[in-house]
């Protein structure tokens, strides 16, 4: 009993990583209809301005929140540097465009900070401690309340502000929104820059653990593009409570289907994600409109 | 000082022209219609005034040039445009589509006094407040879009076919609508319509465009007096 409770929470530490990720992914699909595939690759380059500032001497909680802001102010750089240019045209060209921000970041950082691994200072204690019988790491937990804080504060942004209100009727239609006196070039900009400062979060929670380089969020960004869709994309909740099923799936399948071992277990969630979709296209917490005309 | 003046306005997509030299008057409180064909630059004219579409000649609102400025610039100054299609947020609430039109203000008592007016004045709406606008009725998403223009509290609407696909009782349930909302809000209308009844049922004069020309102009009686134009917009 005691051997499962510890394959559940082990799966729930690995489930926060991908949710942290996923959650910003979510917020540019509530800002701007789009999914950033560039995701990874900026929480990772504002992550090595963290790595590179604690090199410096700077103290870590400092350097972690200057990653932050940096982040957004990369988000906000590239959106009207970049993304600018795509968002009148069809959202498939502007999908490929963030497929080429994510190599040219994973590239620019590798320029910089080599392609090895660096090991990086966390928050939080590296320790563990017993709760009957199941061992639970100090860090896990502080992932975990970190994101769920910024899970709330998400929700309450869509939900409770007119700044979130105005941000999803950009992603719906901007030119109509244009109609409404939204300043819809800002609007997109701030999105991409809370994304981003949103995936720099993730960066500096998981690179204590995956210890940081230019490739730390590959493996992740496909587990947290899973948990987005699981989750509807643009439901907060959604991508969490995905996050943690997928990382329980993984962690339960690695544990118990012999035959699946550490090698495949990456398979299981991914097949389980496919039943899901194909049941509930939506997502589990997407909303389902019906259209009429 | 008229409210809104169009002097000479031409506007073009990529290299082709599309408006020749439109002039308009809208006097404070008007409500003027545009008529003409499909093709004859009805929508283009409504989106040279929002600045959607680049333009030579001079808008001006208010006495002032606002030619050049971005569609959410005019709408900051009072130009409430009701696009073609209508233009609602699917995936936002009737609510917050209304609450979206009501963006830039800041007098708070008086949004919710104007969204409690708007759902007074299209009861259909307050029916479905919490539905997603991608799942009403071609009718009720032709009145939210109006609702949602109202809501800025404009001094101008700009109305683009707003009974296009409606049943006729649907459609006059929109333009009853319009009616009150210039005369209990004072809100000054351009309508463009291809159903002269329903225009004229708002509007004191008209223009009748013809590929990008000003055509004809005249006040209500004056082109329904006229054969031309009853066999073009009245069908007899
Ligand atoms: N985005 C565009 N790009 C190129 N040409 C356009 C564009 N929109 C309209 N046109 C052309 O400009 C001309 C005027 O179009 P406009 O939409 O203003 O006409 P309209 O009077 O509103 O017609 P309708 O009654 O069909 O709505 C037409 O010849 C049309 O083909
Ligand atoms: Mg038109």
């Amino acid at each position: 009993m005691s051997y499962f409770v510890q394959v559940v929470v082990d799966g729930l530490s690995n489930g926060a990583i991908y949710a942290a990720l996923a959650l910003a992914i979510v917020l540019v699909f509530r800002a701007t209809g789009l999914v950033n595939f560039a995701q990874g690759g900026m929480a990772v380059a504002a992550t090595f301005v963290a790595y590179a500032l604690v090199r410096a001497g700077v103290p870590v909680l400092a350097a972690l929140l200057a990653a932050v802001v940096a982040g957004f102010a990369l988000g906000a750089l590239l959106e009207r540097g970049v993304m600018r240019h795509f968002e009148r045209g069809e959202p498939d060209t502007a999908i490929v465009a963030t497929i080429a921000l994510l190599l040219l970041l994973t590239g620019g950082s590798a320029f910089f900070f080599g392609y090895e691994p660096h090991p990086f200072p966390s928050l939080f204690p590296n320790r563990t401690f017993e709760v009957l019988g199941v061992f639970v790491s100090l860090r896990s937990v502080g992932t975990i309340v970190v994101l769920l804080a910024v899970m709330a504060g998400l929700q309450l942004l869509f939900r409770s502000t007119k700044l979130g209100l105005a941000m999803r009727a950009v992603a719906d239609n901007p030119e109509s929104s244009a109609l409404s006196a939204l300043p819809v070039s800002r609007l997109l900009m701030v999105g991409w820059g809370l994304a981003a400062a949103l995936g720099a979060i993730a960066g500096v929670l998981v690179a204590p653990q995956l210890f940081i380089s230019p490739g730390m969020l590959d493996f992740v960004l496909v587990y947290a593009l899973a948990a987005a869709i699981l989750g509807g994309l643009d439901s907060p909740v959604g991508a969490v409570v995905a996050a943690a099923f997928i990382g329980v799936a993984e962690s339960l399948a690695g544990a118990y289907v012999d035959i699946v071992g550490d090698d495949l277990k990456i398979a299981v969630p991914f097949l389980a994600v496919m039943v899901i979709l194909v049941l509930r296209p939506q997502g589990l917490f997407g909303k389902k409109t019906t259209v009429r005309v | 000082m008229s409210l809104l003046e169009l002097e000479d306005v031409r506007a073009s997509y990529g290299h082709a022209d599309v408006l020749h030299g439109i002039s308009l008057t809208l006097p404070d409180n008007g409500a003027t219609g545009l008529l003409g064909a499909n093709g004859a630059g009805k929508t283009t004219t409504l989106r040279a005034i929002s600045g959607m579409v680049r333009t030579t000649g001079r808008v001006l609102f208010e006495g002032r040039d606002i030619s050049g400025l971005g569609p959410d610039r005019t709408a900051a100054l009072g130009i409430a445009h009701v696009p073609e299609g209508r233009g609602t947020l699917g995936q936002l609430t009737v609510r917050e589509n209304l609450l979206v039109g009501a963006y830039r203000r800041k007098d708070k008592a008086a949004v919710s006094a104007d969204l409690d007016y708007c759902l007074d004045l299209f009861p259909n709406l307050a029916e479905r407040i919490r539905s997603h606008a991608a799942a009403l009725s071609g009718g009720e998403q032709q009145m939210l879009a109006v609702g949602r223009a109202f809501m800025a509290k404009p001094r101008v609407m700009l109305l683009d076919e707003a009974s296009l696909g409606l049943a006729p009782s649907t459609a006059r349930r929109v333009y009853d609508a319009v009616v009150r909302l210039r005369q209990e809000a004072q809100v000054a209308m351009v309508v463009v319509e291809q159903n002269a009844n329903l225009a004229f049922s708002v509007v004191d004069d008209a223009t009748v465009l013809e590929t990008g020309r000003v055509a004809l102009h005249g006040t209500s009686s004056e082109l329904l007096g006229m054969d031309a134009v009853r066999r073009a917009y009245l069908g007899g």
